[in-house]
């Protein structure tokens, strides 16, 4: 008796790694803390009322930027540790298979947990202030999508702890992320986490979708509408289409492992070049939904930052929209040296240089939106700046990658590598920070300091570029990818170490961030105005940071940049003041059911990922019931009287 | 210092780590740059085509971003125009999708012509040799079907002789890479992909695995040692002579999951390489991406192997035949008619 609990502790709790000892211990004085903190305080209540149940899409917002955050410093520790175990040949810091843990979750935590989650904080907090809108189209399955994202991400990250992390691949290709080759239970971690947070992945898409096309302010044609909220728009279509293929992939993927099927096994008639399709068929399009809010975000940066209209909105409009539709048509590029024939390689070839095209375009018009402008270099345009070069590269580089043949070359080699972190971390990363900075005064109501921000700036720029680099290097010199040593014999050392002082570098930048952030709390330059950087757009035009109904009157849209317009008309007295009559607000009610429902996903995905029939079967009869109950809710909204509505907007500087 | 200093500062360092990365490309360590068989030349001039054609848009670019960022910094004393409401000129438009495109274009020329040259064999005029690739993990093993012998984690080519590898993959797919001579092609199980090679002159020449396979992928590198004919047929003879055969049983235990040393072998079950892919239960050579499996030994048996043929060519399932040089005549080169 005694020793099977033995047994079952030292598989159950990963054993034997002082790494994980300590995450272990750190997980639990956390925890004790939390729990500490909120009894002493006596904050429960408060915590439950005010964010757990809460449907208001700013503070969602807030969650997701939180979580995505702290993902952020799970991966990048990851990816620190990859890097010391890089720096010289033949180090034994990490052992093979705990490296191969690493990589792949640190890929799977940047791509899916952090960057995805700080797009949709960015979803949250702009989109509805941007449209004029008082909130999204469906609210509650907010707040569903995003319990169910972190409930996903928190099943996922558990594997380092419990069970075992996946070590396949963030795309855990077949047979390697089959029983037989992975035996352990971090593969189903994967899919588990993966699958629980993509369906809220799906649902937010489809949210954004239908906030967009339906929850505009009057006037605001969709060509009216400004280029962050026309990002998001195709970035979503590209969610509405890209998720369920994924949903799927990893479904089949389970059954195979579960149930003992063979969709992707060569021994029982299935193919795992399928999966490879499949996955990609997700996988590459997910990229552009990744980057194309960035663009949206410079897009408004540049033309406010720049004291000038954006140029070329409607090329900026087209681009978008040509660059979503192509991302379907670029997947094979990810293995051409699958054998797929020469026809086929030129077509993916072709298709996705031809992806270069639109993304071009827009990096002119950027630059012609600066141009004959007053550039203010603050935080945001910082940033905003520091893609461009990045992301010139990065995209010249990807353009070398789509010649097919040359690329029998780089595929799986560090010039890979060096592309993707460029793109991403030049695109995605920079794009995201750019728009944090811009928009923190309006969910948090002060700025966040300049001179820790400039410190963590330079940091993270030059350590990305001492970081990447040579990676471009060492694969023209062989190196591959994944590689967890290496002997002194290829000439690999310099870089390499080289490489691991860069992605130092990089983290020192994100502790300057993280101090930027708690410095600021106490000492940030407090946003009064509602409208810190002269913008341009809706969401400038209310107090910082936004009451719960975001406008007391809706506004009536007259051209793109709304706000600038109306700024203007006054300036020159044109403007007509018209009295605004105050109506009761019609708003949704706090509901416990997204969070309670997800938690029960979380137990399912337990039970499933340790085969407890049992347990998964008790969290799908939660998911069931508290659906039941939802079903049966017809209390679901509430009005905020006029009075309640004047006396926020006066607490806030706004008389009406 | 102030902004625009700094922000000239970093364009210039930027410009300077690359120039640095792509001038060092001549150094003998950067291996896919210092091509030594005609394949690999072929990608070579691709990626010089390739990183010109970025560069024509690139360093401009570049330049133009530093120059306006300086120039229309918001400073009292700025006397630059500006012009807040100036935000659409056609033609400025017209020359910037243009751009792109033409470049796009002429890219897509030398990759579209390219693409197709590498499925033929880099010569006609010599006999090549076949030498079959199977992938295991974590080692690599080489039969060669005309000398009937075997080795694991190197394999001796004759210089100056096209060389198509076949490959396939006893093990999870890895990717059979030589950046020197050949760049790289996966091995997938179940499947026989083609690659050729050729090196110009005698050498070693650095190979690896560079698809993730798991515990032991880091350790899958191997050489490939191009000697003239002559050394090579004396190491055939020498391997008959004095090499052990690999048994059945010798196959099953280096397919075991493990690392290996190098190994020779006089001789290998007949038909072994075929047996690899048939294992999988489809038993259907891949046409593969840059030749056709030639599967005049084991004709196909799966009746249905076309849905997983994603290159969607007509597949011949009669056995295919050598015509009088050896070189191969078979439905693959249709693609190239």
């Amino acid at each position: 008796m005694w020793e099977n609990i033995k047994d079952f502790a030292s598989t159950f709790f990963v054993t034997g790694d002082p790494l994980i000892y300590g995450a272990d211990v750190s997980i639990a004085l956390t925890m004790v803390a939390i729990v500490f903190v909120l009894t002493k305080f006596k904050k429960w209540g408060w915590l439950w009322r005010e964010w757990l149940t809460t449907v208001d899409h700013k503070k969602i917002g807030i969650m997701y930027l939180i979580a995505s955050l702290l993902m952020l410093f799970r991966g990048g520790v990851d990816a620190l540790l990859m890097r010391l175990q890089l720096a010289f040949p033949n180090v034994e810091f990490l052992h093979s298979e705990h490296y191969n843990a690493i990589f792949t979750t640190h890929g799977t935590i940047m791509i899916l947990f952090m960057a995805m989650p700080m797009m949709f904080a960015l979803f949250n907090i702009v989109v509805p202030l941007q449209i004029g809108a008082r909130d999204v189209a469906y609210p509650f399955l907010n707040a569903v999508s995003f319990w169910m994202f972190l409930f996903g991400a928190m099943l996922f990250n558990l594997s380092f702890v419990i069970g075992g992390s996946p070590d396949s691949g963030w795309l855990a290709y077949p047979p390697l992320s089959e029983l037989s080759h992975s035996p352990g239970v971090g593969q189903n971690f994967y899919i588990w986490g993966i699958q629980i947070s993509g369906i809220g992945s799906l649902a937010t898409g489809i949210n954004f979708l239908v906030t967009i096309l339906k929850m505009r302010a009057p006037g605001m044609k969709l060509m009216k509408m400004p280029l962050f909220s026309w990002s998001v728009l195709s970035s979503c279509i590209t969610i509405i289409f890209a998720f369920p293929i994924l949903t799927v992939t990893l479904a089949l993927l389970f059954i195979d492992r579960f149930l003992g099927a063979h969709f992707f096994t060569m021994t029982g008639g299935g193919n795992p070049m399928m999966y490879v399709n499949l996955i990609w068929m997700w996988g590459h399009p997910e990229v552009y939904i990744v980057v194309l809010p960035a663009f949206g975000i410079f897009s408004e940066i540049v033309a406010t930052f720049s004291k000038k209209t954006i140029f070329g909105y409607k090329s900026m409009v087209f681009a978008m929209m040509v660059i979503s539709v192509l991302s379907f048509f670029t997947w094979v590029h990810h293995f051409f040296t699958m054998g797929a024939g020469a026809d086929v390689n030129a077509f993916f070839a072709i298709s996705t240089m031809a992806i270069a095209i639109p993304t071009g375009v827009k990096v002119f018009n950027w630059l012609f939106t600066m141009f004959r402008g007053r550039i203010s270099i603050k935080q945001p345009m910082l940033w905003t700046i520091a893609f461009i070069p990045c992301f010139l590269v990065g995209g010249a580089t990807g353009v070398m990658l789509a010649v097919a043949p040359a690329d029998y070359q780089y595929h799986n080699s560090y010039f890979l590598i060096a592309h993707f972190h460029q793109v991403l971390i030049g695109g995605v990363v920079f794009g995201y920070l750019a728009g944090i900075y811009y928009w923190w005064p309006k969910m948090f109501g002060f700025k966040l300091d300049e001179r820790l921000g400039k410190w963590g700036f330079w940091l993270w720029n030059i350590g990305f570029y001492v970081c990447f680099m040579p990676q471009y290097a060492l694969g023209f010199m062989g190196m591959t990818r994944r590689l967890y040593t290496y002997g002194w014999d290829m000439g690999w050392a310099p870089l390499n170490l080289v490489s691991t002082i860069g992605a130092f570098l990089m983290g020192a930048g994100f502790v300057f961030q993280v101090w930027q952030i708690l410095y600021s709390i106490k000492h940030g330059e407090r946003d009064t105005t509602g409208d810190p950087w002269n913008g341009r757009t809706l969401e400038w035009s209310i107090p910082s940071p936004a009451p719960l109904y975001n406008f007391a009157v809706v506004p009536q849209v007259k051209g793109a940049d709304d706000w600038w317009l109306t700024k203007q008309a006054r300036e020159n007295g044109t403007a007509q003041e018209e009295k605004v009559q105050l109506e009761p607000i019609h708003m949704p009610k706090n509901s416990g059911i997204p969070f309670i429902m997800s938690a029960c996903w979380f137990v399912a995905g337990f039970g499933f990922v340790f085969g407890w029939i049992w347990m998964a079967v008790v969290g799908m009869i939660g998911v069931a019931l508290t659906m039941w109950a939802r079903s049966f809710q017809y209390d679901t909204d509430y009005y905020i009287p006029v009075d309640e509505v004047k006396r926020t907007e006066a607490s806030l500087g706004r008389a009406l | 210092m102030n902004k625009p200093k700094r922000l000239r500062q970093m364009g210039f360092w930027l410009v300077a780590m690359i120039a640095s990365v792509l001038l060092s490309g001549c150094g003998s360590e950067y291996i896919v740059l210092n091509p030594k068989g005609p394949v690999a030349e072929t990608q070579y001039n691709l990626i010089m085509i390739s990183v010109i054609l970025c560069a024509v848009i690139v360093i401009p670019v570049l330049a133009i971003t530093a120059y306006i960022v300086y120039r229309y910094r918001d400073k009292p004393d700025n006397k630059a125009p500006y012009q807040p409401n100036w935000s659409h000129n056609t033609t400025l438009e017209v020359i910037w999708w243009g751009i792109p495109v033409v470049i796009i274009a002429i890219l897509g020329f030398f990759t579209v012509r390219d693409t197709y040259a590498l499925v033929k064999p880099p010569h006609t005029e010599t006999k090549p040799i076949t030498i079959q690739v199977t992938s295991l993990d974590w080692k690599w093993m080489f039969t060669y079907p005309e000398q009937n012998i075997a080795t694991v984690n190197y394999v001796p080519i004759p210089a100056g002789v096209p060389v198509q590898f076949e490959i396939t993959s006893d093990a999870p797919m890895n990717s059979f890479w030589v950046p020197q001579l050949a760049g790289q092609t996966y091995s997938m199980p179940g499947m026989a992909m083609g690659l050729w090679m050729q090196a110009n002159e005698p050498g070693e020449y650095f190979g690896s695995g560079a698809n993730f396979t798991g515990k032991g992928f880091a350790h899958m590198n191997f050489k490939v040692i191009a000697k003239t004919q002559e050394d090579f047929d004396k190491w055939v003879q020498e391997v008959k002579g004095t090499a052990p055969k690999m048994s059945k049983e010798d196959y099953e235990k280096l397919a075991e999951p493990g690392t290996s040393d190098r190994l020779t072998y006089s001789a290998f079950p007949e038909g072994l390489f075929e047996e690899i892919v048939k294992k999988y239960g489809h038993g259907h050579h891949h046409p593969g991406g840059m030749n056709h499996y030639k599967n005049n030994e084991e004709p196909s048996t799966e009746p249905n192997h076309a849905e997983h043929d994603m290159s969607g060519m007509n597949m011949d399932h009669a056995p295919m035949q050598l015509n009088q040089s050896g070189t191969n005549t078979d439905s693959g080169n249709i693609l190239n008619h």
